[in-house]
């Protein structure tokens, strides 16, 4: 036990964190959980992988976006179409007019595959495709953006309207992309059936190991010079401009960096949930993501990770405990974390407590204060209008 | 300077004149510890459930042979809807229908001696959500039977879910078809037994030849309408003049009424579902379209959506659907004043708030002809079901599991109700029908 204690210590602070998260996520959450859980969290660390990225763009970059459903969307669609495609075979579509395509697209008169599905046959193109397509995406959006130095408030609103668009362009166009319902019905991955207890438990873990290969890529990014730069430019970007660095590239990088997360954590959901639907694109899911880094602080790359977890949670305890009072108790929790916690759990936590503490105390002395004047401060105000007014 | 009051600096100070004073301090930090103390309580149940969450209901299971939550006295099923969210107002009414449905049956003695009891979970009109809430109804819960999902969009979302874990889903709404599954009782109609009837009565009532279809934009219009122009054009030898979709939530339909007007269509065919019904028909009263004047069928708009329209505004315009409150008969009496006792005389009941009441008494009855709650002799059982009581008056489980039931025409009155002014006979569900794809 002490030698233990011994090569815990010889552990760089920075990364104890990250020994615990994964040893609570390999080790302690498999051992408690049957599988039915445990498949839950599994889902809710594909939102992980968001709020991951939203600590790099939002908490160390100052760039607040509010459309990271997009690229969450993006990367899942990608997943879903090869995932469909396999389940689309000319043999289990034989009743439909055109066997061989997808369900829905029969439902909507078509009567061969778009073009832009054909490549979705190959899984390398695929998962090629879920890294590339959304950052190729989001350096596109966000060059566009910071090269004109669209920055702060206008970006988050830009982000979420490009959310919107892109949730109704998949609504509308249901013919090519399954519509409302998005594609459903996923059943094997090369043959590999993932609905199977089994199946949830092997992507539980490759979640849990992507998502930790995530964390060291992002704390690897933040402690290079890369990272100091970023958050130099969050406290004063025109410094930074002075300085001879181009800000814009900086953002653009960040930016990517959040993007590609979030596909990879779409991409993982599409597998864990067996199917993806505009509901993830949309400025609701974005907005929701970011509120999990929130509640886990924007400022820790693992903080952001439990933020995730507490909220999905929460959202699945009290759902189930009060189906009627749900939504009620879940906003009591984010606005409880906000104004006593603005630096999210993770304050709690980094502080070892005090600040938060201090902070709580604050609050309730002010409570107090509300509930029942005190006599005292009426003769501070008694005494300071006796004084000469100058 | 007096200190403002909020400002760090007064809080200081009152602290520090708070720790003078160890009366003031006493009650101080009683006060605190109780507020911890409550906040702690608060917290407890939610950690607790954390650390627990695996082994919870897995005792009440283990009586059964079937592995199902069926004790010697209960049997618990799950409710699926949504309770909160863009959908609820819509999906409260199969809830309530559900539960006044499930109380009856209790007070009667129950189902095979056991009295149902029910697990509510709230989808949220989140089809995700749906399909965990389904997996937990079965996995954890074993519940005997679900009767829940509103939308195409959730019933797809849980489908895979009810087919893996073999569970029992009665589906009440009103759907495009294309979808037969083992573990699904489909307790609405299925799209022909909605249009085609309706149609032949159009063609056939008002001579018409000419029709403009319009829908809202998602499966359950798109294939509708494939259906009906199938039908239009190669059965009653018509024209369709006009086919427009617009966006779930549209509420600017001028230019479509336009399109309208210059088309001059016999008929208005019109699947606008949701919110979108309301500006759709106040717009089409706005510009002269009106019952005495033209036409219109439509297949998607209820008693309850007409609550929200106003029944002024769909005066003389004909709905298309297998029940209306104002249907009159014995058991469709017994039926609104049972649920108007329950949930209040102004409620108002829709096709499918209807079709959700049969949900649990065509469970009731196969599991009984059954002997068993098990999934699969339930589903076994229910072909030939046949249901006497039904509001509607009399249904029939089809082998592809779903009703037998009749199409009635409404025409739409002042006070939101209809006159029922067509009855055709029991139609067949034919969820892949020939001819039509």
């Amino acid at each position: 036990m002490t030698s233990l204690l011994e090569y815990y210590r010889r552990i760089p602070a920075s990364w104890r964190g990250l020994l615990i998260l994964a040893l609570v996520l390999l080790v302690v959450f498999p051992l408690l959980m049957g599988s039915f859980r445990l498949n839950l969290v599994g889902k809710y660390l594909c939102f992980a992988y968001v709020a991951l990225g939203l600590v790099l763009a939002w908490g160390y970059g100052g760039i607040l976006s509010l459309g990271q459903g997009v690229f969450f969307g993006l990367g899942g669609y990608c997943m879903a179409m090869y995932l469909k495609l396999e389940a689309s075979d000319p043999v289990s579509t034989a009743i439909q007019s055109t066997p061989g395509i997808p369900d829905f697209m029969d439902w909507n008169q078509l009567t061969e595959l778009p073009w832009f599905w054909e490549p979705f046959h190959n899984l390398p193109f695929t998962l090629l495709a879920i890294l590339v397509l959304p950052t190729l995406f989001a350096y596109v959006l966000s060059l566009a953006m910071f090269r004109r130095r669209v920055g702060g408030v206008y970006f988050a609103i830009i982000t979420q309207a490009v959310a919107l668009i892109l949730s109704t362009l998949i609504i509308g166009q249901q013919g090519y992309t399954g519509g409302v319902n998005g594609i459903t019905d996923l059943k094997t991955l090369e043959g590999w059936d993932i609905r199977t207890d089994a199946a949830k438990t092997v992507l539980y873990f490759v979640c849990c190991g992507l998502l930790i290969v995530c964390i060291v890529a992002s704390q690897f990014i933040l402690k290079s010079k890369l990272g100091l730069l970023l958050v130099a430019m969050r406290d004063k970007e025109e410094r930074v401009r002075f300085s001879g660095y181009s800000v814009a590239d900086l953002k653009v990088f960040v930016f990517c960096v959040a993007a590609l997360f979030s596909a990879i954590g779409g991409a993982l959901f599409t597998l864990q949930v067996g199917f993806m639907s505009p509901s993830f694109v949309g400025i609701v899911p974005s907005v929701e993501m970011v509120i999990f880094a929130a509640v886990g602080g924007r400022l820790s790359l693992v903080g952001a990770i439990y933020g995730c977890l507490m909220v999905n949670f929460g959202k699945t305890y009290f759902s189930e405990a009060f189906p009627e009072l749900w939504l009620f108790l879940m906003g009591g929790l984010f606005i409880g974390i906000v104004m006593f916690f603005p630096n999210g759990m993770a304050g709690l936590f980094q502080s070892g407590g005090r600040e938060s503490l201090k902070q709580l105390w604050r609050g309730l002395i002010h409570m107090r204060h509300h509930d029942r004047p005190s006599p005292r401060v009426d003769e501070a105000s008694l005494d300071s209008s006796l004084e000469p007014r100058s | 300077m007096e200190p403002e009051r909020g400002s760090p600096q007064a809080s200081l100070s009152d602290l520090f004149s708070i720790l003078q004073d160890p009366k003031e301090m006493l009650i101080m930090s009683i006060q605190c510890s109780k507020k911890l103390d409550q906040a702690f309580r608060r917290l407890l149940p939610f950690s607790l459930a954390l650390l627990l969450g695996t082994s919870g209901t897995a005792t009440a299971a283990s009586v059964n042979t079937t592995g199902l939550a069926v004790t010697d006295t209960t049997v618990t099923v799950g409710d699926l809807h949504s309770a909160t969210g863009t959908m609820a107002i819509s999906e409260i009414g199969s809830i309530q229908a559900e539960m006044l449905a499930i109380d009856q049956i209790n007070a009667a003695g129950g189902v095979l001696g056991r009295k149902i009891e029910v697990i509510k979970e709230d989808g949220a009109s989140d089809w995700p959500t749906f399909a965990e809430k389904a997996r937990k109804l079965l996995v954890k819960d074993k519940v005997a039977a679900v009767f829940g999902c509103w939308t195409s969009a959730s019933r797809k979302a849980v489908l895979p879910v009810f087919e893996k874990e073999n569970g029992l889903l009665y589906y009440p709404t009103f759907y495009e078809g294309l979808e037969q599954s083992k573990n699904v009782i489909y307790t609405g109609q299925e799209a022909t037994q909605q249009i085609i009837a309706g149609l032949d009565w159009m063609a056939k009532e008002k001579g018409a030849k000419t029709f403009f279809l319009i829908g809202s934009d998602y499966i359950w219009p798109r294939t509708s309408n494939k259906i009906a122009r199938k039908h239009i054009e190669n059965v009653l030898k018509g024209k369709v003049v006009g086919e427009e979709y617009y966006p779930l939530g549209h509420t600017n339909f001028r230019t479509l009424i336009n399109k309208v007007k210059a088309a001059k269509p016999d008929v208005i065919y019109s699947i606008v579902v949701g919110g979108s019904n309301v500006s759709w028909f106040k717009q089409l009263k706005a510009a002269g379209i009106t019952g005495d004047k033209a036409n219109l069928l439509t297949i998607s708009t209820t008693e309850d959506e007409v609550k929200g329209i106003g029944g002024e505004n769909v005066l003389g315009f004909y709905s298309a659907m297998k029940y209306f409150q104002s249907l009159d008969n014995a058991n469709n009496k017994a039926f609104v004043q049972a649920f108007k006792t329950k949930y209040g005389a102004d409620s108002v009941i829709g096709d499918v708030t209807q079709a959700a009441y049969l949900g649990p008494w065509l469970w009731k009855a196969a599991v009984e002809k059954a002997g068993s709650f098990d999934v699969d002799k339930v589903a076994a059982a229910s072909p030939g079901i046949e249901l006497n009581t039904a509001p509607e008056g009399y249904v029939k489980v089809h082998p592809n599991h779903h009703l037998w039931s009749k199409l009635r025409i409404g025409k739409w009155k002042k006070d939101g109700q209809v006159d029922v002014i067509y009855e055709s006979g029991l139609i067949e569900p034919n969820p892949f029908p020939e001819g039509y794809q």
